[in-house]
């Protein structure tokens, strides 16, 4: 009992803090998607799911989580694995792959929109070199619009799993590379019997991360193609401050959260080891 | 099995301004046990894992049964390793630690088994068969890893200082279990280790490096009674040989007052100096008497430590500190005074200005 007041103490400034930004919005948050004027009501959630948009940006978010993902793991991973070859400048080349964290996503958003617009640097180039130029944003294009979402989001976002891989490559000494190499490993089956194995940790933790964020990607997408290429934050964005619904915004939110929530519990469940 | 030739290895790390492995050449007969021994820095393990393919020499050759395999990755020299690290791989249960080089070589399940098994048999390990490595004691990891290396049925077998993570009992008790498991496979083993007792107990033949080359190299006994250079005798044995300065004159070795005969192969090196060297346990001690025959020179006790079979003087005389092994029932204090015979049969004597041995 003696052990309790000074803990208490000591940990009370984060329970603060956790209350007053997590705690609280997020019962303030229940309260606006399922509290209207007449009290208890669903009528916000009826709305979001009567809403076309909604489900078009649900399906949207979670194809780009599945095209996007597995993508950013392999090209991290190989990133990292030839980080771990120790080439010349190594240190240049990590700087260089690592830039994109310190970019904010508009800013990065904003840098795709100027490549891939009708006049943007893309289409610069292909005129040319005498190709016909192609409107790659346009609502015609769902194809090349999603695919311009993709890239842009793969060079903002695949260097946090990078980073994280790479940190995890640095707790597997290298002894273990020497003994696989002495037992007859060649560099697949070392790659695939003894680093990812020891990765699973780092991958884990990785994949959580990215498909949070990835359920929460907004910026780039809202800035390539506006409300053409609709993704859950997006429509949250568009009900809170274009069509002045914070209920509903709150709905999606919920929904955002939820989903959030059960990625994390699965893989934490599916990569038990 | 496989001989191991390594002949004229040179070995230069970039950070490095001296060579780590100095032109060394070697020769391990197919299924002998070489140790390769000496101080840390000494280029012992430089050398094994140029054997093992780990480290790629400047220049020289390494061939593994008359095949020249200098350039080859480290996966297709046909041998195994127990690293002093162990690396065994956390992540894999202790059958499939033990059959990571038969799973890699993709033999099949009824082998694998077989031979995993055997291998876990030979250490002791089968009841442990399906725990993780953290599951372990050190000791346990440390058999985790040599049953590894034996379960490939590799032509030669490569430890580097396989003991030194072990406490000194359980070394004690691996080292004679190594020995025997070792000498049962008859598989050519070269060992690196910087413990002079686990060299000379391990070895068919002893190689004791210093500065990148091998000082000596023979059986265990021979390079121990017969050091080729000062700095062999001052690194094998508990305690290390003596040394003291002397000079010759007519027939003997004369140190201030006191002298010793000498033997007449010294007959070249009248009236100069020589370096002598002798064993602790070829110093016998006796208490000084009137007796104007009596043999050896004086000498005064500084420190007496009964190690339990015998006791270590440390003694002062006229050429300096010598370590003197006597049987544990001598009763000598510190200050008494003794007669030290050095017989000659037992000396060794060295150029005082090489430190090598004189012929």
């Amino acid at each position: 009992m003696r052990q309790t007041r000074p803990a208490l103490l000591l940990i009370a400034p984060s329970i603060v803090f956790m209350a007053a930004l997590f705690l609280w919005p997020l019962i303030a948050g229940v309260t606006q998607a399922f509290h209207g004027p007449d009290g208890a009501t669903t009528q916000y959630v009826r709305r979001m799911a009567d809403d076309p948009y909604f489900w078009e940006a649900l399906r949207n978010t979670a194809l780009l989580i599945v095209v996007l993902i597995p993508l950013q793991f392999a090209l991290a991973i190989v990133m990292a694995l030839l980080m771990r070859e120790r080439p010349r400048f190594a240190g240049l080349h990590f700087y260089i792959w690592v830039v994109p964290l310190a970019i904010s996503d508009l800013a990065a958003g904003l840098v795709w929109l100027s490549i891939f617009t009708d006049r943007g640097y893309l289409n610069s180039v292909l005129d040319g070199l005498g190709i016909p130029t192609y409107s790659w944003l346009s609502f015609e294009h769902p194809q090349t619009m999603f695919l311009a979402v993709v890239v842009a989001e793969l060079w903002r976002a695949t260097s946090l799993v990078f980073v994280i891989v790479i940190a995890g490559l640095q707790g597997v000494p290298r002894d273990y590379d020497e003994a696989a190499s002495v037992f007859g490993a060649t560099y697949w089956q070392r790659v695939r019997h003894v680093i990812l194995p020891q990765l699973r940790p780092s991958l884990q933790v990785a994949l959580i991360l990215r498909t949070i964020l990835a359920l929460e990607a907004f910026a780039v997408a809202q800035a390539l193609t506006g409300r053409n290429f609709p993704l859950l934050v997006g429509e949250t964005y568009q009900w809170y401050y274009q069509l002045q619904n914070p209920n509903v915004a709150t709905a999606i939110a919920l929904v955002v959260l939820a989903l959030s929530i059960v990625a994390a519990v699965g893989y934490l469940r599916l990569m038990r080891p | 099995m496989a001989a191991v030739t390594v002949t004229n290895l040179v070995k230069t790390y970039p950070s490095g301004n001296r060579r780590a492995t100095d032109d060394i050449s070697l020769d391990v007969a197919d299924g002998e046990f070489v140790v390769l021994v000496g101080p840390s820095g000494c280029g012992k393990t430089t050398l094994l894992r140029m054997v093992a393919g780990l480290e790629t020499p400047d220049s020289g050759t390494v061939s593994i049964g008359g095949r020249d395999v200098t350039r080859l990755p480290a996966r297709e020299r046909g041998l195994s390793m127990v690293f002093q690290s162990y690396a065994i791989f956390p992540h894999l249960k202790v059958r499939q630690n033990i059959g990571f080089g038969l799973t890699m070589q993709k033999v099949g399940k009824a082998e694998w088994n077989t031979r995993v098994e055997r291998a876990a048999e030979l250490l002791d390990l089968t009841d442990y068969l399906d725990r993780h490595p953290a599951q372990l004691s050190g000791g346990q990891r440390q058999r985790v890893a040599v049953a590894r290396a034996i379960a490939v049925d590799a032509d030669v077998l490569l430890m580097d200082e396989p003991l030194s993570n072990l406490d000194a009992l359980l070394r004690l008790q691996f080292r004679a279990e190594l020995k025997k498991i070792v000498a049962r496979l008859g598989t050519t083993t070269l060992y690196v280790t910087h413990d002079q007792a686990e060299a000379m107990s391990l070895g068919d033949r002893v190689a004791v490096m210093r500065d990148g080359r091998i000082a000596q190299i023979g059986a265990p006994m021979d390079v121990y009674d017969h050091p080729g250079e000062r700095f062999v005798g001052g690194f094998l044995g508990a305690p290390p040989m003596n040394f003291f300065t002397a000079t010759v004159h007519h027939g003997n070795l004369v140190v201030d007052d006191q002298s010793v005969p000498a033997p007449a192969s010294l007959a070249a090196w009248n009236d100069k100096k020589v370096l002598a060297g002798i064993r602790a346990e070829n110093i016998t001690i006796t208490p000084i008497t009137q007796d104007r025959a009596q043999e050896g020179v004086e000498a005064e006790v500084e420190v007496a430590e009964p190690t339990g079979s015998a006791i270590l003087l440390t003694v002062r005389w006229a050429g300096g500190e010598l370590k003197v092994q006597t049987g544990p029932g001598v009763r000598v204090a510190p200050g008494d005074r003794l007669r030290l015979d050095l017989p000659a049969a037992a000396l060794r004597f060295y150029d005082p200005e090489t430190g090598l041995a004189l012929a």
